[in-house]
C-alpha cells in the first residue's frame, strides 16, 4: 500500500529468520513488495492457507506472475529466477 | 460524568475541525487477519470513523468499542480506530470487539501529535499515548464532525456521533 502498489505480496511472520531470508533476496533484486504480517500461531493463519494452500510463512503472491508460492528457498529461487539478472520479467 | 468532583482538564487541543482535511499518515493496519502498512488516505474511501482511544486494555477503550458497536456505527461508516498498542494487542481487542473496525498501530503517538490529542500519561513515565477522540470524515478526508476529550477521563456524545453520521454519512 506504499511504493506506488507492488505485485508481490510477502505474508511474514515478525523476526521469522526464513521470512527475512525472502526479504534480502526482494531487496537485493531492487523488487518491491507489500508486507502483511501474520501471527505466530499456526491456526491463526486463514488467511495464508487460502491464499497458498499452507499455513507456513513466508508466503509470496505476485500480481506479475501469477504465482503464489511457500518455502523460502523456492521463494528464493523463483525470484532469482524471474527478477534476476536475464530473469523473465 | 457525575461525579461530586472535578475530573483532570486536559489542555486545550488543536485538532483538526469540520472543514479541515484530516492529516494523512501511514502505521501498520490491523485486520481480522492480518497487518500491513497503510496510509488513512488508502484506507478512507467514503465516510469513515476515525477514533482515537486508549491503550488497549485500558477500559476507556473497552467502553469506546463496545458503545461503537452497541450503536452499530458499522453498518453506516467504514471505522477505523488509533491507539498505541502494537499490532498484537490490537489483534486480541478484534476478537472481543470492534466488529468491523480496522486498527492503525502508532506505538510512538506521532499521529496523536499530528492531530494534537495527545495524552502524556501521568505515573507511566516516557508513555504517551491517545486522547479519546472521534472525527467524522468524509471520502475527500474532510472532517465532518470533530469531538476531543477535554477531561481525563471522557467519552464521546455517540447520539451526537449517530447524529453527525445520520447528516453526513
Amino acid at each position: 500500500m506504499t511504493d506506488s502498489d507492488p505485485q508481490i505480496t510477502l505474508y511474514r511472520l515478525q523476526a521469522c529468520p526464513f521470512c527475512e531470508r525472502v526479504v534480502r533476496v526482494l531487496d537485493d533484486l531492487d523488487v518491491a513488495y507489500d508486507s502483511r504480517f501474520v501471527e505466530p500461531m499456526h491456526s491463526e493463519r486463514n488467511v495464508v492457507k487460502r491464499v497458498s494452500g499452507k499455513r507456513s510463512v513466508p508466503a509470496i503472491v505476485d500480481g506479475n506472475t501469477g504465482v503464489t508460492m511457500s518455502e523460502s528457498a523456492n521463494i528464493v529461487a523463483y525470484l532469482e529466477r524471474t527478477y534476476g539478472d536475464g530473469g523473465a520479467a | 460524568m457525575e461525579l461530586g468532583f472535578e475530573v483532570i482538564d486536559l489542555p486545550t487541543s488543536d485538532h483538526p475541525e469540520p472543514g479541515d482535511t484530516a492529516p494523512d499518515f501511514t502505521r501498520p493496519l490491523v485486520g481480522p487477519e492480518y497487518w500491513a502498512d497503510a496510509s488513512l488516505s488508502d484506507v478512507v474511501g467514503g465516510p469513515t470513523l476515525l477514533a482515537f482511544h486508549p491503550m488497549d486494555g485500558a477500559f476507556p477503550a473497552t467502553y469506546m468499542w463496545n458503545a461503537i458497536d452497541d450503536h452499530g456505527f458499522a453498518e453506516d461508516v467504514q471505522l477505523v480506530g488509533v491507539s498505541a498498542s502494537s499490532p498484537y494487542e490490537h489483534k486480541d481487542l478484534l476478537e472481543e470487539r470492534a466488529e468491523g473496525a480496522r486498527l492503525f498501530s502508532d506505538p510512538d503517538a506521532g499521529v496523536a501529535e499530528a492531530y494534537d490529542v495527545e495524552n502524556h500519561l501521568d505515573g507511566m513515565e516516557g508513555v504517551t499515548e491517545h486522547r479519546p477522540a472521534v472525527f467524522l470524515l468524509d471520502a475527500d478526508r474532510t472532517v465532518q464532525y470533530a469531538w476531543v476529550a477535554d477531561e481525563w477521563p471522557a467519552f464521546p456524545d455517540y447520539e451526537e456521533v449517530a447524529a453527525a453520521i445520520d447528516e453526513h454519512a
